[in-house]
């Protein structure tokens, strides 16, 4: 799937551009969006490794344990099947409440561990761990939906351009974020019943093909 | 509004001071603790580095050779239906695959609407209640290997739809 849409993205793109005589346009696009990635990395490295740092320590002082302690009966409702004291679980109630006070890349390396650790646990479950599981679809998807208490960046761009009411938005906003999020639980849920991940003869192929070793 | 200028000044600094005071308490050698994570945050960014210049790449491809603007065209008519302003339309569309090409599309809305109409509104609403669904799934999946994401973008993509449709109708019940 990621493949054909990124593949899509790009030859659609530049069948238009050739339609639309964009072709300069997207000539000097292509070096100027590789240009902005590194600049988005280097930004990025710095407020990662930040709260990744964070995340170590309130790790090692047993504070993210705490954490998911107190959140075990919200994530056995999400994710019935995760068993809790796995370490992806700490990972997950970190990345929600990463999302929760709207910390933006503080949600990258949470998420980025927590998918990692989900990826080990089918590994560990024997199935194919190139196929998302079906926590995995669920976590991503609430990270999709946001679960955003105050969309503090919102606030900052709508006093910067004027509003009489920057914080106008915070309950509307809320309100929709509820209901998003709770359309992509819903959807999450019906899909999880209904979609079965694993095709079990590519499953013996890899296992057979020692592809643990990768 | 006091209460929530205050939580958007100091969530972040009170969530660090609780961090590393915690850390402190309980004996921990925090320094050591925050570099060894930092040490591994950048093998993160080094991890999702070719994830992130991919995608803006072929954000970038779509976006200047106006493939967007002719999606958003040939959507209008579908938009008018629904009552959805046609400028919001794009936006919504945006945000499928760039923060900050959406916040682009935003200060235009905001320049040219005001930031309080119905329009600049709505905006406001949509880009608070979802995420950049293209580069969250890229990125979370493409970094650890993950190749079939089975009904993840469908369905973030009804997400997406739904999202515009209550962040018009939140802004027409606000604004009117």
């Amino acid at each position: 799937m990621l493949n054909y849409l990124w593949a899509g993205m790009i030859l659609v793109g530049i069948v238009v551009a050739a339609f639309e005589g964009n072709l300069g346009a997207v000539c000097e696009g292509v070096v100027a969006s590789s240009k902005e990635a590194v600049e988005l990395l280097f930004v990025m490295a710095g407020v990662v490794s930040m709260w990744n740092g964070m995340l170590y320590i309130a790790n090692n002082s047993g504070l993210i344990e705490t954490l998911t302690q107190k959140m075990r009966p919200l994530l056995r409702v999400i994710f019935p099947k995760l068993p809790l004291e796995h370490k992806a679980a700490s990972f997950i109630s970190a990345n929600f409440i990463a999302n929760i006070l709207g910390l933006g890349w503080a949600c990258t390396p949470t998420g980025i561990q927590a998918m990692k650790e989900l990826k080990q646990l089918e590994i560990d479950r024997g199935n194919n761990p190139q196929i998302a599981s079906n926590e995995m679809c669920t976590f991503l998807l609430l990270n999709i939906s946001s679960l955003q208490l105050i969309p503090i960046n919102m606030i900052a761009y709508r006093s910067q351009y004027g509003s009489a009411n920057p914080v106008a938005v915070v309950g509307p906003a809320l309100f929709a974020t509820a209901l998003t999020t709770v359309l992509a639980f819903v959807i999450c849920g019906l899909m999880c019943k209904v979609s079965k991940p694993g095709e079990r003869f590519f499953n013996h192929q890899i296992k057979c093909g020692g592809g643990r070793n990768r | 509004m006091n209460i929530l200028d205050f939580l958007s000044v100091s969530m972040i600094p009170l969530l660090v001071f609780y961090i590393v005071g915690n850390g402190i308490l309980n004996k921990r050698p925090v320094f050591e603790d925050f570099t060894e994570g930092a040490k591994n945050g950048f093998q993160i960014i080094i991890e999702i580095a070719p994830t992130i210049v991919g995608l803006i790449v072929a954000v970038g491809v779509l976006r200047t050779s106006g493939t967007l603007d002719l999606i958003s065209g040939a959507l209008s008519p579908l938009a008018d239906l629904f009552h959805i302003p046609t400028e919001i339309l794009p936006l919504s569309i945006v945000k499928m695959f760039s923060a900050s090409g959406a916040n682009g599309l935003l200060f235009d809305i905001f320049k040219e609407f005001g930031t309080d109409s119905h329009i600049g509104f709505s905006a406001s609403v949509l880009l608070s209640c979802t995420e950049t669904l293209f580069y969250t799934v890229s990125l979370y999946f493409m970094s650890v290997g993950v190749g079939k994401s089975r009904w993840t973008v469908p369905a973030g993509i009804i997400i997406a739809i739904f999202s515009l449709f209550i962040s018009v109708w939140v802004a027409e019940s606000m604004v009117g």
